[in-house]
């Protein structure tokens, strides 16, 4: 078990293509971290970086106290899970697992009792003689963590194992990855693109986008304070709405649409928003805030009506998209809510949840 | 492999690097590539060796006189080129390369299809069955065509004065011999193309068939419209190399033969052979062969261009 | 199949009394292929066919000329037992095996760890090397066996087997690399980064990882360089002129042939026992071989 820090870690590949811009990270022992961002962002070259796959182009990375930039995979007491599992198709499960084990010359009963008892926590002690080819996803995903668990690494290095699997069988090896996190506690590094995944698995999350950190939070912080657009507009789904506004001083400090609709903002946060007075910024808003009307509004409530567009019922909620001064945005209601295309519907914003961007620096203020 | 100039623009693009890191990276990168390089140093020997030395050396032979004493520039070639026999050998070897592929090619394309009719278990052994005459060594299976044409005791003779017809000698007129040899090489060929246009056939997605069926296509009109274009470039690649092979082709015409009757059948190799090995002529027997080479080189780079066009579009 | 059914169904639903005779006629088509197939086959079998009933007759027999000569009168094992205890045949044979036993050994190794490094390692040039080797495999046999006749008769080894263990390769090795490059590129980069960080070097990657993952690839190359080997026949007939150097083909072709016709039992004979091992490799592993020469056109 150990930390892992990256210390302005750069990665070029030939012909200028910077994967990776300078990012600092520290993880601490036993921590589960997770990388997501879009596609192409850099999360593979930076977990690669971190097993020694990829050679890095400039900053140091540091695993429990030594710089492991020349130090080559093998060396370095990691584990990796691959996106598509990467399991030796002409070895056993056993072997499979026992291989690193092998390689590193452990006497063959521990070799038997480390394996069996990897198995074991997985539930793939049945599993043992088959080869990979005659095992489901699911199996194959379970076999690949074997592997990684037996050898009791440092850092556990997981790139999209999920991604393979369908719908279900994701939150159920989900649930499991967590389960074994909480048995095993190495220090582990995920990366993602499914931020749902990234939200309930991870100590702290890491967004990144375009080969740079955008944020680095606990799950919530990053719901509830993003710092930037990008994460803002990334973290939650269907994402945040975004409305183009001036800020205004007319009665009290507002916030004002192109159409002219203008909207309170709450009190406690005139302070914050007081010097962008005057500025054109952008209003960010979940659609969990945008929600049907009440009967008992709370403060800071900012009432509208809305003429619904589509409506996309999800069971346990509804998804009502609906345009604000020509701008597409997307309402969560509640499923009972009655609400037909073509219809008005009332809606209800909650101002004190919203975030306001200011559009030079992409900055949440 | 590049990491020098990488390590530039990363280096610039934030901190200055830790000074070793550089050094290190570039001297394992290096000390890879060296290894890479090992490992290929004695397929690179070979080919620069006994291919591409060979093949200059071929060229200065060529220029020698009968003696390899004297340099006698082009003397060889325009002598080849002034005599009627070597015409022969031009025509001869054109004549055989072309039709030879082109019956290999029209009757593996049958075989290919009728094995595509047929599927399931037996196919593999009915496959079996046609590809033995591809399994056996050339000049062995030769040797037995050569039983069976055998003037005296031609058990093909046999057959057709049993079935009433004038016996026939096969290898004893100049045409009847460059049939022959051409019907050996054909038999001895078809199997690869079969193989070759049953993989090409296999690889073709059966949807489209369907979705062409729903379109109301004939079975002639999915042969045209689908088959044959998405067996193009497979069709195209055997028949080049098929061309190479036929074209330098040595064995057939050799024990069949042995270029007779008259110098009929003759072709490169076997004519070089002649000249060169077994009459003594080196120089001369080496320009014989160099004449194949700006076919081959041509064939190749078709053979090459289609290749590397393939691997493309298979990647993307 | 269902793509001819659909065909034959056509876009609109027909009758179902329709169905039945499209059925038919598909059946029809499939036997017609069979008999179509049957026809091929005999005729691809003549030579085969009578390479082995020449083998079972006795000189008496075929020298008589009597009856139908496509069938055996009196099968007789006498052919073979004669070349089996015939010295300078035996001679052939080991000669034979021990040729192509060198050059699949000295060929497979020199191509494996080509396209090991290749495929994963990479070296400036790795692209033209890659071009070249496939160049080289398109360079007949024909078109250098002269200057190779100077080369080898400088390095003294006209005449001599060893001719065939340096040359022989020259021929296999391209296309068993293409082979291997092909195979080796086909397993995904992640199984050689797992073995990795398992703790691999690049050796045990090959061994362990690389060979047995690729084994169907390297079992048609072999199958490649035994058949050059094993069925080469220019340059034994070249650089081999003493009996005793020969290998089975030149053996049999220069060697039994001595313009007697009365001998051609037992030539057909050793034709077929020269002609066996070819054919029970193949008969095993042929699927293969299929596999790996197809791989290269359809798969790239
Ligand atoms: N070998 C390479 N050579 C050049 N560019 C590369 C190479 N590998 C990756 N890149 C580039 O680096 C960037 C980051 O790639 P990376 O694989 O880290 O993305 P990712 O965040 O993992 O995306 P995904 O979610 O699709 O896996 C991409 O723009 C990619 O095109
Ligand atoms: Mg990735």
């Amino acid at each position: 078990m150990a930390n892992v820090s990256i210390r302005k870690v750069v990665k070029s590949y030939e012909g200028d293509v910077q994967a990776v811009k300078g990012i600092d990270l520290e993880i601490e022992d036993h921590e589960f971290v997770v990388l997501v961002g879009p596609s192409g962002c850099g999360k593979s070259t930076t977990l690669r970086m971190i097993a020694g796959l990829e050679e890095i182009t400039a900053g140091e990375i540091w695993i429990g106290g030594d710089v492991v930039n020349d130090v080559p995979p093998r060396d370095r007491d990691i584990a990796m899970v691959f996106q598509n599992y990467a399991l030796y198709p002409h070895m056993s499960v056993f072997d499979n697992m026992a291989f690193g084990l092998k390689l590193r010359k452990f006497p063959k009963d521990e070799i038997k009792r480390l394996v069996d008892d990897a198995a074991k926590m997985l539930d793939i002690q049945m599993l043992l003689d088959r080869k990979p080819k005659a095992l489901s996803g699911g199996q194959r995903q379970r076999v690949a963590m074997g592997r990684a668990i037996v050898r009791n690494p440092k850092v556990f290095l997981f790139d999209e194992p999920l991604s393979n699997l369908d719908a279900k069988l994701r939150v159920q090896m989900r649930t499991e990855i967590k389960k074994v996190h909480q048995l095993v506690p190495t220090t582990t590094v995920y990366v993602t693109h499914d931020q749902i995944e990234a939200m309930t698995l991870a100590d702290r999350v890491v967004v990144m986008n375009h080969g740079v950190i955008e944020q680095v939070g606990a799950p919530q912080e990053l719901y509830h304070n993003p710092q930037t657009r990008f994460v803002a507009g990334f973290i939650g789904s269907p994402a945040m709405n975004f409305l183009p506004v001036q800020v205004v001083d007319d009665s009290g400090l507002k916030v004002q649409l192109a159409d002219g609709t203008k909207m309170a903002i709450p009190p406690e946060r005139v302070d914050r928003y007081g010097p962008y007075k005057g500025k054109k910024m952008t209003l960010g808003i979940r659609p969990e805030h945008m929600t049907e009307t009440h009967e008992s509004e709370k403060p800071g409530v900012q009432l509208m009506n809305a003429k619904v567009d589509v409506v996309e019922p999800m069971g346990m909620e509804t998804l009502v998209h609906h345009f604000v001064d020509g701008v597409a945005v997307c309402s969560r209601v509640d499923p009972n809510t009655k609400c037909r295309p073509g219809e008005i519907l009332p809606l209800a914003i909650d101002m004190n949840n919203m975030h306001l961007v200011e559009d030079s620096s992409s900055r949440v203020v | 492999m590049a990491d020098g100039s990488t390590m530039v623009v990363g280096a610039s693009a934030t901190t200055p690097p830790a000074p070793r890191q550089g050094g290190t990276m570039k001297r394992l990168a290096r000390r890879r590539s060296m290894a890479a390089l090992a490992l290929c140093a004695p397929l690179i020997a070979l080919i620069i060796c006994l291919k591409i030395y060979p093949t200059f050396y071929a060229i200065f032979l060529s220029m020698l006189d009968r003696k390899m004493n004297h340099f006698v520039g082009l003397d060889n070639f325009a002598y080849l080129l002034g005599r009627p026999s070597f015409h022969l050998v031009i025509f001869q070897s054109c004549l055989f390369a072309v039709t030879a592929v082109v019956m290999k090619a029209i009757i593996g394309f049958i075989l290919a299809h009728l094995m595509h009719n047929i599927r399931g278990s037996s196919q593999r052994i009915w496959r079996g069955l046609l590809l033995v005459p591809w399994v056996i060594p050339l000049s062995l299976s030769t040797l037995t065509w050569w039983w069976l044409f055998d003037p005296s005791y031609s058990a093909f003779n046999w057959t057709l004065s049993w079935l009433g017809l004038p016996e026939v000698p096969f290898l004893g007129t100049v045409w009847n011999a460059r049939i022959s040899v051409i019907m050996v090489n054909t038999w001895f060929g078809a199997p690869f193309f079969m193989i070759m246009y049953l993989a090409a056939l296999k690889s073709v997605p059966e949807q489209l068939y369907e979705a062409a069926a729903i379109d109301g296509a004939s079975a002639w009109q999915r042969l045209i419209f689908i088959t044959l274009p998405m067996m193009r470039n497979i069709i195209l690649i055997t028949v080049l190399y098929s061309l190479i092979v036929t074209f330098a082709d040595f064995d057939i015409v050799r024990i069949l033969t042995n270029g007779g009757p008259q110098d009929g059948t003759h072709l490169f190799a076997t004519y070089a052979f002649a000249v060169g090995i077994q009459s003594g002529n080196i120089p001369r027997g080496a320009s014989v062969s160099l004449f194949m080479f700006p076919v081959l080189a041509t064939l190749a780079f078709f053979v090459l261009r289609d290749v590397l066009n393939r691997n493309k579009e298979v990647a993307t | 199949m269902s793509g001819a059914t659909a065909a034959a169904g056509g876009p609109v639903p027909r009758k179902k009394s329709k169905v039945g005779s499209l059925e038919r006629q598909q059946r029809i088509s499939i036997r017609s292929s069979y008999a179509a197939l049957s026809i091929f086959v005999v005729i691809f079998l003549v030579p085969p066919f009578y390479m082995v009933m020449t083998a079972l007759k006795s000189s008496a027999e075929i020298s008589a000329q009597q009856g139908n000569p496509w069938i055996v009168q009196s099968p007789t094992m006498e052919n073979f037992i004669q070349l089996a205890t015939d010295a300078s045949f035996q001679r052939y044979f080991i000669n034979s095996v021990w040729v192509t036993a060198m050059v699949v050994i000295i060929s497979m190794a020199i191509a494996i760890l080509a396209a090991f490094s290749l495929s994963r390692m990479g070296f400036k040039g790795a692209q033209v090397l890659s071009t070249g080797v496939f160049l080289t495999y398109l360079v007949p046999p024909s078109l250098l066996f002269i200057p190779l006749f100077q080369i080898v008769g400088t390095l003294g080894l006209i005449n001599n087997t060893w001719v065939l263990v340096l040359l022989f390769p020259t021929l296999a090795v391209p296309f068993c690399t293409w082979i291997m490059i092909g195979y080796f590129n086909s397993i995904p980069k992640e199984l050689d980064e797992a073995a990795l960080i398992d703790g691999a070097t690049y050796p045990q990657i090959l061994v362990k990882i690389f060979i047995p993952v690729a084994l169907p690839g390297i079992i048609a190359a072999t199958i490649f360089a035994f058949t050059v080997a094993w069925g080469g026949f220019l340059y034994p007939l070249a650089y081999l002129y003493s009996a005793d150097q020969a290998t089975l083909t030149v053996g049999i072709v220069r060697e039994l042939i001595k313009g007697d016709v009365f001998a051609w039992g037992m030539i057909m004979a050793a034709c077929v026992m020269a002609a066996a091992p070819p054919i029970i490799v193949y008969t095993f592993l042929m699927d293969y071989y299929v596999a790996g020469l197809t791989a290269g056109a359809t798969k790239g």
